[in-house]
C-alpha cells in the first residue's frame, strides 16, 4: 500500500492571554491508501486541532501552524495558497464534524449544499449535479432522495443530518475523509448505524479515514491502526490489535484499565487516571504524562522521552515501556 | 395519605421500598399561532412509567435521547408537575403535598446534573454553593458552623477545603462535578438523583466520579436513580437497570440478569449497538444494527410502540400496549413475543 497522507512534525500553537497553547506540539503519523487509522484522546490533548491543522482550518489568530509539513499526495498542504486549499478541502479531502446541525447551513437546502460542492469543484450542470446528489443520498441509505434534496437541515433528525454530511464528504470522491468525532452528538443504536455506513462506504469505495475520538470502543470496532494523543503529542502508535492488547505506555495503560467493559465480570472497583491532564500553557521539557504517572522514574523530568520502538510497527514515548508491558503481562 | 401498590415492581430481596412510582405521565402540550395559542398536539414525554426502588439501592434508568428518562427524573424531583400517575416518597404521595410538607421531603431528595459548567452559578464562590441548601432550608443557620461543614463535604468529595474561596471557572469539569456532589449531599439527602452525572466528563476523569459516587453510596447509605446512556457504566455501578424507550419502561431487571439475559428485543438492540474497547472481542461480534429511528413522541406509533422497528413484531403489536410481565423472579417486560 501506498502512503496516501504523512504528517511530519506538526506543530500548531494558540495564542492566548495565558500564554501560548502548545495545542499540538510535534506529530508524526501517515495514512496510507484506503486504511482506517484513529486519533485517540481526550479533551484538549489536541486531536481535533491536528485534524483542523492539516485541512488548514486554523483561524489566526489566535491559531497558527508554525512548523511541520503534512504531506498529501506529493504536495505539502500547509504550503499551498489559500486558493490551492480550496481545491483540496470538500475535494481531495472530505471532512465530517461532530455536531451536524451546526456544520450544515440550517437557511440552505440539503440538495443546494451538496449540488454547490460538486459544481464547484467538478463543474459539472446543475442537472448532473442533481443527479450525483440523489445518487449520493441514495449511497448513505436516506429514503426518498428526491424529496429530501428539498428539505432543510431542521427537518432530519441528528443521525439523517450525519449521513447528510458523509454525503457532502463522499460527493467529489475524496481519496481521504477526516471524521473528528462522528458520533459522539448520536445516540448508540444510531451511532452504530454511522459507524456501520462509513465503514462500509470507505471499504467499497477505497476511501482512507481518519477517525478522531475519545470513544476506546468505537475506535476497536473500525481502526486499523492507533494513534494515541496526551497534551499535543503522540505517545503511543500501534495496530489497534497491538494498542488494545500490549499497551505499552502508561496513559494508554490505565485509559483502557479506567473503563469498565460490558464482556468482563463486573469489578469491585474501577482504576481512574489520577489527577487532572495538564496546563497546556506550564508544559516542561520533561514527560507530561508523568504527574500521573505509576512508572515515572527521574529521567522523565528532564526529558520528553522519543518514540521508541517496542515492536514492529508499534512505538511508544516512554523510558519505561518494558515495566509497563511486564505489568500488563501480569494483569491479564 | 399513605398507599401502597398493590402490584410490586422492586427488587425481590428484603429492604423496605423508598420510592414508588406508578403510572407517571408527563404530556407537555404543542402550541401553535403567536397571537391565538391553541394545543395542538402533546408530547408524550412520559408516559405510563412504573418502578420501586428500595433503601441503599441504585437503579439504573437507561434509554436514548428523548425516550423519557431525564423527565422522569425531574418528575420525581418535582420540576415538572406530572400529568397524571404517583410518585410515593417514604409511601407519601408527593403531589398530595402542599409546599411546606413538600419543601420538607426535598431535604431528602437531591440533584446531581450533568453539565458541570452550566449547573454551577459562576458568580458566587464553591463555599456558598455548597452552603447555600444549608442556609435556605435552615439546616445550619450558623455561619460559622456552615463554612465548618462545608470544608468537611469538600474534604469528603476528594477536594481540597481551600477550594472554598474559589470560582467555579477555576476548576476543571470533574473539579465542579465534585462542587455539585458536594452541594447536593450537604442536606444529607436519602435519595440522590444523578441525571447523566458522568456524561461530560473525560473518560479518565469518569472512573475518579464513579468510584467517588460508589464511595459515597457506602459511607451514607445513599439511595440512587442513576440516568444515563452509557450502559457499561450503569452495568458498573446499579443494582437493578430499568429500560426505557419512548416514554415507558419496556424492560426492569437485576443488573446481571439484564446484562446477561436481555429479554426485550430493544434491550437486546441496544446492548448489541455498544462497542466494546477490545479489536479481537469486536471482531467477533455480529453486529446487527437496529434499523430505523426513534418515532415522534407527538404522534408515537399505535400499540407497542417498539413495533416498527422490531424484529419480533405480529400484527397483535400494532393493537395492544403490552404491559411490564414479570417473566423470571424481578425481571419484567414489556413484550408479548419474548
Amino acid at each position: 500500500m501506498a502512503t496516501l497522507l504523512e504528517v511530519d512534525n506538526l506543530q500548531t500553537q494558540f495564542l492566548t492571554s495565558a500564554g501560548i497553547v502548545k495545542a499540538v506540539d510535534g506529530i508524526s503519523y501517515d495514512v496510507e491508501e484506503g486504511e482506517t487509522v484513529a486519533i485517540v484522546g481526550e479533551s484538549g490533548c489536541g486531536k481535533s486541532v491536528g485534524a483542523l491543522s492539516i485541512m488548514r482550518l486554523i483561524p489566526w489568530p489566535p491559531g497558527r501552524i508554525i512548523g511541520g509539513a503534512v504531506r498529501f499526495q506529493g504536495k505539502d498542504l500547509v504550503k499551498l495558497s489559500d486558493a490551492e486549499m480550496r481545491h483540496v478541502r470538500g475535494k481531495e479531502i472530505g471532512m465530517v464534524f461532530q455536531e451536524p446541525m451546526t456544520s450544515l447551513n440550517p437557511v440552505l437546502t440539503i440538495g443546494l449544499q451538496i449540488t454547490e460542492t460538486v459544481r464547484h469543484h467538478l463543474g459539472v450542470t446543475q442537472e448532473e449535479a442533481d443527479k450525483r446528489a440523489i445518487e449520493l443520498l441514495g449511497l448513505v441509505g436516506i429514503s426518498e432522495p428526491e424529496r429530501r434534496l428539498k428539505q432543510y437541515p431542521h427537518h432530519l433528525s441528528g443521525g439523517m443530518r450525519q449521513r447528510v454530511m458523509i454525503a457532502l464528504a463522499l460527493s467529489c470522491e475524496p481519496k481521504l475523509i477526516i471524521a473528528d468525532e462522528p458520533t459522539t452528538a448520536l445516540d448508540v443504536t444510531i451511532q452504530a448505524q454511522i459507524l456501520e455506513l462509513m465503514k462500509g462506504l470507505t471499504r467499497r469505495l477505497g476511501v482512507a479515514l481518519i477517525v478522531i475520538t475519545h470513544n476506546l470502543g468505537v475506535v476497536a470496532r473500525y481502526a486499523d491502526r492507533v494513534n494515541v494523543m496526551y497534551a499535543g503529542k503522540i505517545v503511543e502508535r500501534g495496530r489497534a490489535h497491538d494498542i488494545y492488547h500490549r499497551p505499552s505506555h502508561p496513559y494508554t495503560l490505565a485509559l483502557l484499565k479506567s473503563v469498565p467493559r460490558m464482556d468482563q465480570p463486573r469489578k469491585a472497583k474501577l482504576d481512574p487516571v489520577e489527577g487532572q491532564p495538564p496546563d497546556l500553557t506550564r508544559l516542561d521539557e520533561g514527560c507530561s504524562f508523568r504527574p500521573r504517572c505509576r512508572f515515572k522514574v527521574e529521567h522523565c523530568e528532564r526529558e520528553f522521552p522519543p518514540l521508541n520502538s517496542v515492536a514492529p510497527g508499534h512505538v511508544a514515548a516512554c523510558f519505561e515501556t518494558a515495566r509497563v508491558v511486564r505489568l500488563e503481562k501480569v494483569a491479564s | 395519605m399513605s398507599a401502597v401498590p398493590a402490584q410490586s415492581f422492586a427488587a425481590p430481596h428484603a429492604g423496605d421500598i423508598l420510592l414508588s412510582v406508578r403510572g407517571l405521565k408527563m404530556h407537555f402540550p404543542v402550541y401553535e399561532g403567536a397571537l391565538f395559542r391553541k394545543v395542538i398536539g402533546y408530547v408524550k414525554a412520559v408516559d405510563g412509567v412504573d418502578f420501586d426502588i428500595r433503601r441503599g439501592e441504585t437503579l439504573g434508568l437507561v434509554g436514548e435521547s428523548g425516550c423519557g428518562k431525564t423527565t422522569t427524573g425531574r418528575c420525581i424531583l418535582q420540576l415538572e408537575r406530572p400529568s397524571a400517575g404517583q410518585i410515593l416518597f417514604n409511601g407519601r404521595n408527593l403531589a398530595d403535598l402542599d409546599r411546606n410538607q413538600l419543601r420538607g421531603i426535598r431535604r431528602h431528595i437531591q440533584v446531581i446534573f450533568q453539565d458541570p459548567y452550566s449547573s454551577l452559578n459562576p458568580r458566587m464562590k464553591i463555599g456558598d454553593i455548597i452552603g447555600e441548601p444549608m442556609k435556605v432550608h435552615g439546616t445550619e443557620p450558623d455561619a460559622a458552623k456552615r463554612d465548618r461543614r462545608v470544608r468537611e463535604l469538600l474534604h469528603t468529595v476528594g477536594l481540597n477545603p481551600r477550594f472554598a474561596d474559589r470560582y467555579p471557572h477555576e476548576m476543571s469539569g470533574g473539579q465542579r462535578q465534585r462542587v455539585g456532589i458536594a452541594r447536593a449531599l450537604s442536606l444529607q439527602p436519602e435519595f440522590i438523583v444523578c441525571d447523566e452525572a458522568i456524561s461530560a466528563l473525560d473518560v479518565s476523569i469518569q472512573a475518579q466520579i464513579i468510584n467517588l459516587l460508589e464511595d459515597l453510596r457506602d459511607q451514607f447509605n445513599l439511595t440512587y436513580l442513576f440516568i444515563a446512556h452509557d450502559l457499561s457504566v450503569v452495568r458498573h455501578l446499579c443494582h437493578r437497570v430499568a429500560v426505557m424507550y419512548l416514554g415507558r419502561v419496556v424492560e426492569l431487571a437485576e443488573c446481571d440478569e439484564l446484562f446477561d439475559n436481555p429479554m426485550h428485543p430493544y434491550t437486546r438492540a441496544l446492548l448489541n449497538a455498544v462497542p466494546i474497547p477490545d479489536p479481537e472481542v469486536e471482531a467477533s461480534r455480529p453486529h446487527q444494527v437496529i434499523q430505523g429511528e426513534v418515532p415522534s413522541p407527538i404522534n408515537p406509533p399505535s400499540g407497542c410502540v417498539f413495533h416498527p422497528r422490531c424484529t419480533l413484531a405480529v400484527e397483535g403489536c400494532k393493537k395492544a400496549v403490552p404491559g411490564l410481565r414479570e417473566l423470571r423472579r424481578g425481571h419484567w417486560v414489556a413484550c408479548t413475543e419474548v
